[in-house]
């Protein structure tokens, strides 16, 4: 489903190189989860996926379904089925969240040539969404993420990401800011859309997460490259000993 | 008349003046109303149109922009103006009442007379007005802009207009709406006047249909709200038009009464929405907001002076601004407090958003405080879209336009909805839409 070949890029503004030759390969139906130091490009990989503009790519290339991902624009990803649950997601005043989800998923049908969603239709999949994702109706009567807390807002993201059925899911330490029972909504929630025709990267810090959603395969990612690949054991490795081992081994 | 002129007229000048001496026969009102006219065009070929050098119009200047100016508009012609009232339709299915001038005269066979009547609302012609004994008390000027030159040139040429009163007490149930239509070619001057009996309450809708060719547009709205009375009122200046669009708003607020308005602009090459507001009474409230939008070469200019004459009144101003293309967005707002007007709590903000390079916005939030125990404040922000919040909205699959156009509605929406009036301001997400899309 995604394959990453030698993956080099830099801050367009400074050129600063982040990611020094990335190579990942994630198959439909896979778990991988990404573990690194701060700093080490995770994000950074998760925006280059997405298409952000920030960084501009100096080599190697992002198939996704065999397609050249680099050549689409942020929405033609999205619409092909890559979703990115932001680290933090943004607040936006004055747009509604009800209205933002139902022109993301119209827009996204549209792309793909899909009849757009009736009012009625999109309402029974926010509730049910929202009900599973303990969201209050509530909330998405607010702005777009605005003055929703932390975890509030990892909850939204895992909101949206189930409406709009994605068939890549990278989740950015969705697990950073929940407490211990968002942990397993969201955890159950990611849970519900893992199949075998949707793939997952999973970044974050914590073992704890990875209790929850168990990955196929784990990946070290240290000053822009994967140095260590694993299942799901190197996870609990790194838990105890740290990544002194393996940034060493880059070195 | 024997007074040799201070100036070398421009053409358009010169044009106002033989425009005045072909027409005055022909304008309404008492002796007292045509010495009013007679000054104002004295006004006028003294100083000519207001320009840069004049401080209120430094950024707006009126009289580089008008190359000629066209003589008025001719007779009303009554199918015509029923043919684009049925066009036009600003409000969709909005349960109001409609009352229409034509070329800036009252016309009312197609207004609600009758149900306005019903409702306690007296409607009459502002030219019959002006005939009688009070006539010249219509043309009254603001104490804070007392020789606007925009102004000068509506006393001038005013071709009519409507009264509106309203008896103490009297709630009109429904919006009222009043279509300025244009059935020819040629500037359209008109003038309003509004009177709010004690605790009366009405809102009001400013819309303008047809076409004026180059003719100016010169429309004076004069509001006369009384004690506990309420007034709110939504001016909707739109469309593509090469001639100058001049809007005055005059008001006086007594104790404890309410004033709210919103005046929203896309479209025209130059217009100006200059609105004067005095506190005559304490305990009142007002709350003026400005929703603009220019691109191309456009002008759009918000000028506002609130007069805090007396203490104990709460006025917000607050004013939003997109600019496109080249185009150039003016915001000049005074809060004046008196000496004596305590407690006055003001606070003023002003936001422009700029989509392109070129496009410019002066911002001029001004606080004038006479008094030591208020509350004032205001501000000024200029700035591009947010790539950030742009990227996050196309990283769920909206597309570019699309997302900026989100971006766009929701800058503006927040006057629009401080404003409320929900049920008037309702289409205006779709004027923003189409003007995004064809400006
Ligand atoms: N747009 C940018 N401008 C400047 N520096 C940037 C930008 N994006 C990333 N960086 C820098 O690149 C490096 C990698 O950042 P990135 O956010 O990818 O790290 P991370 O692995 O996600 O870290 P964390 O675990 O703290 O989230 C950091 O040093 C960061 O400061
Ligand atoms: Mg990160």
């Amino acid at each position: 489903m995604l394959e990453i070949k030698n993956l080099h890029a830099r801050i367009a503004e400074d050129e600063t190189e982040i990611l020094r030759g990335v190579d990942l390969t994630v198959n439909a139906g896979e778990v991988h989860a990404i573990m690194g130091p701060n700093g080490s490009g995770k994000s950074t990989l998760s925006y280059v996926l997405a298409g952000k503009d920030d960084y501009e790519i100096t080599e190697g290339e992002v198939l996704f379904n065999g397609e050249n991902m680099l050549d689409m624009d942020p929405d033609e990803r999205a619409a092909a089925g890559m979703f990115l649950a932001f680290q933090y997601p943004i607040e936006i005043p004055g747009v509604a969240t009800m209205e933002f989800l139902k022109t993301a998923m119209n827009a996204q049908r549209k792309a793909r040539g899909e009849d757009v969603l009736s009012i009625p239709d999109f309402m029974k999949r926010v509730k049910a969404a929202a009900s599973h994702l303990n969201v209050s109706m509530d909330m998405l009567k607010r702005p777009l993420n605005v003055g929703f807390s932390g975890g509030e807002k990892k909850r939204a993201e895992i909101l949206q990401m189930s409406l709009l059925e994605p068939k890549l899911c990278v989740l950015d330490e969705t697990d950073s800011g929940l407490d211990i029972d968002a942990l397993r909504v969201v955890s159950d929630g990611v849970n519900k859309l893992r199949s075998p025709e949707r793939a997952m990267v999973v970044i974050t810090h914590y073992q704890r997460l990875l209790d929850h959603i168990v990955p196929d395969v784990v990946h070290v990612l240290s000053k822009g490259k994967i140095v260590k690949t694993g299942d799901k054991d190197l996870a609990l490795d790194l838990e105890k000993h740290g990544y002194a081992e393996y940034i060493d081994t880059a070195a | 008349m024997n007074a040799t002129a201070l100036i070398k007229h421009t053409q358009a000048e010169s044009n106002l003046l033989d425009r005045y001496q072909s027409s005055k026969d022909g304008l309404a009102g008492s002796i007292a109303v045509s010495e009013l006219r007679e000054a104002a065009v004295e006004q006028i070929r003294d100083r000519g149109l207001p320009h840069r050098r004049v401080e209120e119009y430094k950024y707006s200047d009126l009289r580089a922009f008008m190359k000629s100016a066209a003589p008025l508009a001719a007779a009303a012609d009554e199918a015509v103006a029923k043919a684009i009232l049925a066009d036009q339709n600003s409000y969709g299915d909005l349960e109001r009442y409609q009352v229409v001038t034509i070329n800036g005269v009252f016309a009312p066979d197609l207004s609600d007379v009758d149900g306005l009547t019903g409702e306690g609302v007296v409607i009459s012609d502002f030219n019959s007005a002006l005939k009688g004994e009070a006539g010249a008390q219509l043309l009254r000027s603001p104490k804070s802009a007392a020789n606007d030159g925009v102004i000068a040139l509506n006393t001038a040429f005013v071709q009519g207009g409507v009264v509106i009163s309203l008896a103490a007490g009297v709630e009109v149930s429904k919006p009222v709406e009043l279509v300025q239509i244009a059935t020819s070619e040629g500037a359209q001057v008109s003038r309003t006047k509004v009177t709010l009996g004690e605790g009366s309450k009405l809102r009001l809708l400013e819309t303008f249909a047809g076409e004026t060719g180059n003719g100016e547009l010169n429309a004076v709205f004069d509001y006369d709200i009384a004690d506990k009375a309420s007034l709110a009122t939504t001016r909707l200046i739109a469309g593509k038009v090469d001639a100058a669009r001049l809007f005055t708003t005059i008001a006086t607020i007594a104790g404890e009464a309410e004033f709210k308005s919103l005046g929203f602009m896309a479209g025209p090459k130059f217009a100006r929405n200059q609105q004067f507001i005095e506190f005559t009474g304490e305990h009142s409230e007002a709350k003026i907001y400005g929703v603009t939008m220019a691109g191309g070469e456009d002008l759009a200019d918000q000028t506002l002076i609130v007069d805090h004459a007396v203490p104990n009144c709460n006025s917000r101003e607050f004013f939003k601004t997109v600019l496109d293309g080249r185009a150039k967005g003016v915001y000049q707002g005074r809060i004046n407090v008196a000496q004596h007007a305590q407690k006055t709590d003001g606070e003023m903000m002003t936001q422009a958003l700029l989509l392109s390079e070129e496009a410019e916005m002066a911002n001029k939030p001004e606080l004038e405080i006479f008094a030591d125990d208020v509350i004032c404040a205001h501000g000024a922000t200029s700035g591009q879209i947010d790539e950030d919040l742009l990227f996050y909205l196309r990283a769920r699959g909206i597309p570019e336009d699309e997302a900026r156009t989100l971006l766009v509605l929701a800058f503006l929406s927040e006057a629009i909805e401080e404003y409320g009036e929900d049920d008037v301001t309702d289409g205006l997400e779709e004027r923003v839409r189409d003007w995004l899309a064809g400006h």
